[in-house]
């Protein structure tokens, strides 16, 4: 399979449990949003997915590579964008997706046209030259977007990526991502404690204190309430 | 292959112009080392008597004893700050973008150390031309001999750097680093005082001297200085610089978490 698959992942920081038993599965060209209140243990995923660190619980599989027997094949398929700005500030946006490219043995012409083109994608080809600095919080977010594109991923990473925007940007780049994954297949796993940024027909992981509570569409497991009043219950309960 | 090498490529251009950005890193860089050089070497050079040792074949004044040192100084603080700078990645996020690149971890740090090498190189050499222009003079070839020692002397400060990024945990432990690393190293070493003069006031620290990698690397500038050779020295720094890679690699491993600590 091309999209994401976790199965029966667990994770401790010493004590304390932080996954346990996680499993889910993202079917490519899916959009699906992973709700969690803070603390619920999607950092711990993020980390586990992008391999800053690894578990012996559990199996994650990108684009069909096992991140444990083939790290290098799954990040190669994967794109990432980390709730922390990871930009360097003075340089300019071209400069900083042309540091990526290179990270990803892309340089010279295809690079530059790869570059061109995911900053076309999110609208951002004219501010290719500024200063990264120079940029808004949303232009930013997007610029990491169009970088984590350029090397064609199959699987798109996402980590609150609307945290600190202003209503405007937030709206923009959700839009934009679901774009990204009906327009290009891309799969998507969107990380956020915002159930404003989740539409009725996303996919919808809800977690919390490193489990799965609820798996299906947004709208099923909303049932007849909106999804905030159902998260906020979904979450008590298990509190 | 290209691909690795379009990665170093990278990592040492972005190092390099983070750092031309960093105008007063340099300049800094440059004032610590002339201080001692101008100032405290020229107020000791009285009180410090030295006798013909290699790879000096006649009396040298003190200005000239401390210049291996001084480069020393140089990369010793280099391989700090490139410590220092890559905690701040960690905590910056950088730092986790660089590490998923589908390029080998190992391969990724080590581009890393070769940019900040690089850097440290450059500072030697400023530091070297400014100390020519007090008459503070280098066989003419000692300048092109130098470069390797200077290298792998960059090469084991910026490994020991690198090794202990991943086990500080925030920025503000780094205070401890100057308190319990960079002044250790450098004052129980060659660096300032020969290694005879240091026995006569205490053979334990001496002894301690001795053992100190940094004596070796900066044993090894002065020869390299000479266009000498000093088999003992480029072993230590050798054997140092990869002890220093394999503690740096395994603080970066993976499954032993290093940066589950902001997770």
């Amino acid at each position: 399979m091309n999209g994401l698959e976790i199965s029966d992942l667990g994770f401790s920081y010493g004590q304390k449990r932080a996954l346990d038993g996680v499993s889910l599965s993202v079917e490519p060209g899916a959009f699906c949003a992973l709700l969690g209140p803070n603390g619920a243990g999607k950092s711990t995923l993020f980390g586990l997915l992008t391999r800053l660190f690894t578990t012996r619980e559990g199996t994650i599989r990108v684009a069909g590579h096992d991140i444990a027997r083939e790290p290098r094949a799954a990040l190669a398929r994967m794109g990432v964008v980390f709730q922390q700005q990871t930009l360097d500030l003075d340089l300019s946006v071209r400069r900083n997706l042309t540091y990526f490219a290179a990270l990803h043995g892309l340089g010279g012409r295809e690079a530059a046209s790869r570059i061109d083109a995911a900053l076309e994608k999110l609208d951002m080809g004219e501010r290719a030259n500024e200063r990264a600095r120079d940029l808004n919080g949303g232009h930013r977010r997007r610029t990491e977007i169009a970088r984590a594109l350029i090397h064609k991923p199959s699987v798109l990473l996402l980590d609150e990526p609307t945290v600190g925007l202003d209503v405007a940007s937030r709206t923009s780049i959700v839009e934009h991502v679901h774009g990204l994954a009906q327009d290009e297949g891309l799969t998507i796993l969107w990380a956020t404690h915002l159930t404003d940024e989740v539409r009725g027909g996303d996919r919808l992981v809800v977690l919390h204190r490193g489990r799965v509570l609820a798996d299906g569409t947004a709208a099923a497991i909303a049932g007849g309430e909106t999804l905030s009043d159902r998260f906020l219950a979904l979450t008590e309960k298990a509190a | 292959m290209t691909g690795w090498l379009l990665a170093l490529q990278a990592i040492v251009t972005r190092e390099a112009l983070r750092f031309v950005q960093q105008r007063g890193r340099f300049v800094a860089a440059l004032v610590r080392p002339l201080v001692w050089l101008l100032v405290f070497a020229a107020g000791f050079r009285a009180a410090l008597g030295l006798s013909i040792i290699p790879p000096y074949q006649t009396y040298i004044t003190y200005e000239v004893y401390i210049v291996p040192g001084l480069c020393g100084m140089i990369l010793l603080f280099n391989g700090m700050q490139g410590s220092l700078s890559l905690v701040y990645d960690r905590e910056m996020g950088s730092m986790r973008l660089l590490l998923t690149s589908p390029l080998p971890r190992g391969w990724l740090l080590f581009c890393k150390l070769l940019g900040g090498t690089a850097i440290s190189i450059l500072q030697a050499y400023a530091f070297l031309a400014i100390a020519a222009l007090f008459d503070i003079r280098m066989p003419a070839m000692g300048y092109v001999s130098v470069l390797p020692a200077l290298l792998l002397a960059g090469l084991m400060l910026g490994a020991l750097g690198l090794a202990l990024s991943s086990f500080i945990r925030q920025l503000e432990n780094f205070a401890g680093v100057m308190n319990f690393v960079i002044f250790p190293m450098f004052f129980l070493s060659s660096a300032l005082y020969p290694l005879w003069k240091m026995a006569e006031s205490s053979p334990l620290l001496r002894d301690i001297c001795a053992v100190n990698p940094f004596t070796h690397a900066v044993e090894m500038i002065r020869f390299a200085l000479y266009m000498r050779f000093e088999p003992l020295s480029i072993a230590v720094t050798l054997g140092a610089t990869a002890g220093f890679l394999a503690l740096a690699l395994w603080g970066y491993d993976p499954a032993r978490g290093m940066m589950t600590r902001k997770g």
